[in-house]
């Protein structure tokens, strides 16, 4: 013994690998014995173990190679070495994809699982079932059968285990196989019992009613599998989602009793299932609350940590039912597992008071360097979600998160604290120069472009109306000497933002825009000439309309269309006004980001929602030559959410017509309905031109008809317009089980809610960063003063919110939230209205139909007002009269 | 708060990561494409060392997936699943492995004891996990956590069949050398 160990000391070094320094020529040399005869077990063994090794380093291996030593392999079935034969089979299993014709151990796979020997049959299973494919499957169906029902409950879970993994490929065989499958789910092995549960669950998935007999029979009469239960739990959570059953239902019931269960595992997934049910209430949260509190002292870190963690998510949404634990989680504050900490920490943030912040976050800031990057990120959005609610503690935060700032992280670290400081800039405008300072420290040393430049943008955006602009100038043109072009370019768009807004900085910026022309980069080059030349004329509109605020088309649209373009080659030069509008302006997402999961997908701009739309539509020949898609609005509901059919409207409109979308669901199972319209009564001029019908709507597939719709054309300010619809159908009654419809049917109809067209279906919303500039581009000939009473409204907030609903203008500069105690405040709105009738398309008057809003509201005296009146002044072109 | 809702799937495991106490792998094997390339992985097992082996706090969560470990002496053990998965069922999955390496290698887990043994360790975790499909408890669990006593492919002739193999290997060194 003592002499083996030296002398391979001496190879590779004391203590280390034997396996280190195999050279895989080398081993397929010595796989070479395989053909000898008689068979050497040990030494066969050992070559096995060497390439199953090489494999699981990674080591490629080629087809031919692969296939040769598999060949050679297939000699070592003579043996009846119990280790060297199940060696084998974890070969066949690891070369499976590698080497080509596994299938000719087929039939020695097919001797070992119907065999006498009880430790060959269960991975000889597993290996055949690898290397079968549809075809071969039909032939060992027989014996699979056989397996699943075995008496040897390793044999058993095998064959379900690998019936589980064909079902993939050939789900029509395994399907076969459900009564098997049904009986080894009584077995009384916990193991099969868990297998086949998961079996049956898949091959019936699709069958909502045989799923919840299943589970039904099963929680009648109970698993002994504890995995079993964490399965069922699933299961029944996912039906209650599909449902949208109450909370009363059996299966929740069976979910609240698996809180009683013995075993922790079972105990836990439970309470995870009902903390993560959407329209909880906190009365059904208690008892799941109460057992995850009670695992917050359990020894098992595992388990502290799963608790804490379904915790912190209760108390995003919750904060109130988690405070009873608030003790529990103090404790765990100090835990060794630096991950419970922060997680106890972040969700005690979220449930505590004020007072208590302070402390809170001395203590995170003692390990925050200790804990993995994805914590940090938690931490950072903890401390975002604190800033809204306790704003008044925004300097405490602004200094933490430079200290983060400061640390060494990741970009989604980075991007998180970013992120936050953005926000409480946005949030709180006190906080602005603080948080602009911190933010151009940072740039000073980041490595992470897409960071910077999102920084120079908002210092461009910022930076400007700071009372002392100019020293963030210094920041910026560092960027330009030091960085890489698309940070340089960036900064150069940011040095022209406040060349225009502030004239005394004007001459300084020229200076610096012309050392910018020089550049190497054509990009950084091509802004620098172009903003200088801008900034040269000193006119406030070009200003506006050029550096302020930029495109508002919709980017994927303008790729269509410049594709479109190059592939029809015309004499005229491309028209800005066939792109499509950016519908979802660039806003903050302030919905939460998913921790993380989504960070390794690279980012990429999908397609909005108009986008899709406007595809759609493209694709039915009715509705060839419309123009381009003007705007769709939010789907409308014109049923009870309960009815036999449920139908929802969604109204596109386009230059001079518009096209109702009704996205129709049958939620009655004996019928099918076939030629779906929604016939449509106009109450004005409007004419209705086509419909196009759903050829066919079985129970519970939504499906869209359509109708097509002209607007008056003498009179462009007819905008609004109410239709009476009733959905007209033929009626074929079908059997509820099989969906066969019967083979005549009747003709039906059915009344829906009115439709109504609102100025707000004409106005497509556009973002202006810079509203003040935009308002002074269009210049006052063409402004409008008027002054509207809103009787029925009562205080500030409504009357915006009321205003900004009825034009589906977007509020700019975030003037849509009204501050406190204030008795008037200024809205401000931007829109673009549908293209008129192109009038003359060679005169250089090709007016956009602009439509700015400075909408002073104001309310007479806060408290007993009866009445907001409005203050309009409107900028416009083209269209008057909006307001009637 | 994400509503997201588990697909009821047995598939429980992504990984399953035997290192040695510099990080280098001795065992890895990956369930689903998380990390396709060998590159991918190794940095992914760089990134997991580092975090970990300091301390002793058997569960963390990394790149967004749930990993529970255990180290003993020069080995690292790792058991890799979803962020959304069960970390008792993953927990188990791990203990499962330790305590069946720990009877094969007779309580010597160790590295050397284990790179002696590597046939075993392969048949253990083939028989723990396949295709990311927990399958079976492999040891004496009832003993070692309270979950279940399962025990695999009539465990007691397994564990026989696997402990012999090792005894007579040990043997059978012993009779060349000496």
């Amino acid at each position: 013994m003592i002499k083996k160990f030296d002398k391979k000391d001496e190879e590779s070094g004391s203590g280390s690998n034997p396996f280190q320094h195999l050279e895989k020529s080398a081993v397929l040399q010595e796989a070479r014995i395989f053909n000898e005869t008689p068979i050497n077990p040990r030494r066969c063994l050992h070559i096995l173990t060497k390439i199953i090794y090489l494999l699981n380093q990674g080591e490629h291996f080629g087809t031919t190679e692969a296939t040769e030593a598999f060949f050679a392999m297939t000699r070592l079935f003579q043996s009846n070495d119990q280790t060297l034969r199940r060696m084998c089979y974890l070969t066949i299993k690891e070369m499976a994809n590698i080497s080509e014709d596994v299938i000719i151990v087929t039939s020695s796979l097919t001797k070992d699982m119907t065999g006498k020997e009880d430790v060959y049959r269960g991975p000889a299973i597993r290996a055949l079932c690898r290397i079968t494919d549809t075809t071969m499957l039909q032939a060992i169906e027989r014996y699979m059968k056989q397996a699943i029902v075995d008496k040897v409950p390793s044999v058993s879970s095998s064959a379900l285990v690998s019936s589980l993994h064909m079902v993939k490929m050939s789900f029509d065989v395994v399907k076969r196989w459900v009564n098997e499958a049904q009986e080894a789910a009584s077995s009384d092995n916990i193991m099969v019992q868990y297998h086949a549960l998961g079996l049956l669950y898949h091959l019936r998935k699709n069958d909502r009613l045989a799923v919840t007999k299943m589970l039904n029979k099963f929680t009648k009469s109970g698993l002994k599998s504890p995995f079993a239960y964490c399965m069922m739990i699933r299961i029944a959570s996912k039906l209650l989602e599909e449902t949208e059953g109450g909370h009363d239902s059996p299966l929740f019931d069976f979910i609240e009793s698996c809180l009683r269960n013995k075993h922790e595992m079972v105990v836990y997934e439970a309470a995870s299932a009902i903390v993560h049910m959407p329209n909880c209430t906190a009365r059904e949260l208690a008892p799941a609350v109460s057992v995850l509190q009670l695992f917050c002292s359990s020894p098992k870190a595992a388990l502290r940590y799963a608790a804490v963690r379904t915790l912190n998510k209760v108390a995003m949404k919750h904060p109130s039912a988690v405070t009873a634990c608030n003790l529990d989680l103090e404790n765990l504050i100090t835990d060794s597992n630096r991950s419970i900490a922060t997680l106890a920490i972040t969700t005690l943030l979220k449930t505590g008071s004020e007072s208590s912040v302070d402390r809170l976050m001395k203590q995170i800031s003692s390990f925050v360097s200790e804990i993995s990057d994805e914590f940090k990120v938690v931490v950072v959005q903890a401390i975002s979600a604190l800033c809204q609610k306790y704003p008044r503690k925004h300097s405490v935060m602004m200094n933490f998160l430079s200290n983060m700032l400061r640390d060494d992280g990741g970009f989604e670290y980075k991007r998180a604290i970013v992120d936050c400081i953005i926000s409480i800039i946005e949030e709180n405008p006190e906080s602005k120069e603080t948080g602009l300072a911190h933010l151009c420290e940072f740039i000073e040393d980041c490595e992470h472009t897409v960071l910077a430049t999102k920084i120079l943008h908002l210092l461009g955006k910022e930076g400007p109306r700071t009372p002392t602009p100019s020293k963030y100038i210094r920041f910026i043109f560092n960027r330009v000497v030091l960085e890489s072009e698309a940070v340089r370019a960036a900064a150069v768009s940011a040095l022209a933002k406040f060349g225009a807004q502030n004239d005394d900085l004007l001459p300084s910026v020229l200076v610096l825009m012309k050392r910018c022309m020089m550049d190497s980069d054509d990009e950084v080059r091509d802004r620098a000439t172009f903003y200088m030349n801008v900034l040269q004329q000193k006119q406030k509109a070009l200003n506006a309309a050029y550096i302020f605020n930029g495109l508002s088309v919709s980017v994927p649209g303008l790729e269509k269309s410049l594709h479109q373009y190059t592939l029809e080659p015309s004499e005229k030069p491309f028209d800005m006004k066939t792109v499509p509008l950016a519908t979802a302006p660039i806003t903050e997402q302030k919905t939460e980001i998913a921790p993380v999961a989504t960070s390794k997908l690279p980012e990429k701009l999908a397609p909005s929602r108009q986008d899709i739309y406007q595809e759609q539509l493209a694709a039915i020949p009715e509705f060839k030559g419309l123009g381009p898609l003007f705007k769709s609005s939010e789907p409308v509901q014109l049923t009870e959410a309960e009815t036999e059919y449920v139908v929802r409207c969604i109204k596109h409109t386009f230059a001079n017509h518009m096209i109702f979308q009704f996205d129709c669901t049958n939620t009655l199972n004996d019928q099918l309905l076939q030629r779906v319209l929604v016939q449509m009564e106009p109450s004005e001029a409007y004419e209705v031109l086509n419909y196009v019908p759903a050829p066919s709507l079985p129970y519970s597939q939504p499906s869209s008809c359509y109708s097509l719709v002209r607007l008056p054309e003498d009179d462009p300010t007819a905008v609004s317009c109410t239709f009476s619809c009733t959905m007209k159908y033929l009626v074929r009654d079908c059997d509820p089980n099989t969906g066969e419809p019967d083979d005549d049917g009747y003709d039906d109809e059915y009344v829906l809610e009115d439709l109504e067209v609102t100025v707000a279906d004409h106005i497509q919303k556009v973002l202006k960063p810079n509203f003040g500039a935009a308002w002074d581009e269009i210049g006052d000939d063409n402004e409008k003063e008027e002054t509207f009473a809103l009787a029925t409204v009562r205080t500030l907030d409504e009357a915006v919110n009321n205003i900004i609903s009825f034009l589906g203008m977007q509020p700019c500069e975030r003037s849509d939230k009204v501050p406190e105690n204030k008795n008037s405040h200024v809205l401000f709105l931007a829109g673009i209205l549908w293209d008129p009738p192109a009038v003359d398309n060679d005169s250089h008057a090709h007016l956009e139909p602009i439509l700015w809003i400075s909408a002073l509201v104001s309310s007479p005296r806060l408290s007993t007002a009866t009445a907001c009146s409005v203050f309009a002044l409107c900028h416009y072109f083209a269209v008057s009269s909006l307001f009637t | 708060m994400d509503t997201l809702i588990l697909e009821p799937s047995l598939y429980t495991v992504k990984a399953v990561l035997i290192m040695d106490n510099d990080g280098e792998r001795l065992y890895a094997k990956y369930y689903d494409d998380t990390y396709p390339t060998v590159k991918e992985q190794k940095a992914f097992e760089k990134n997991i060392f580092n975090k970990t082996h300091r301390t002793d706090s058997e569960i963390a969560l990394l790149e967004g997936l749930t990993v529970v470990y255990k180290s003993n002496i020069d080995l690292y053990f790792y058991v890799i699943g979803s962020s959304h998965e069960n970390e008792l069922m993953l927990m188990s999955v791990l203990n499962c492995l330790f305590d069946s390496l720990s009877q094969m290698l007779r309580k010597n887990v160790e590295k050397r004891a284990l790179l002696e043994n590597m046939e075993g360790l392969f048949l253990a975790i083939d028989e723990i996990v396949d295709g990311g499909l927990e399958e079976q408890q492999l040891s004496k669990i009832e003993i070692f956590c309270n979950i279940i006593n399962v025990f695999i492919i009539n465990f007691d002739q397994f564990k026989a069949s696997l402990l012999n193999k090792s005894i007579n290997l040990y043997n059978f060194y012993n009779n060349i050398i000496f």
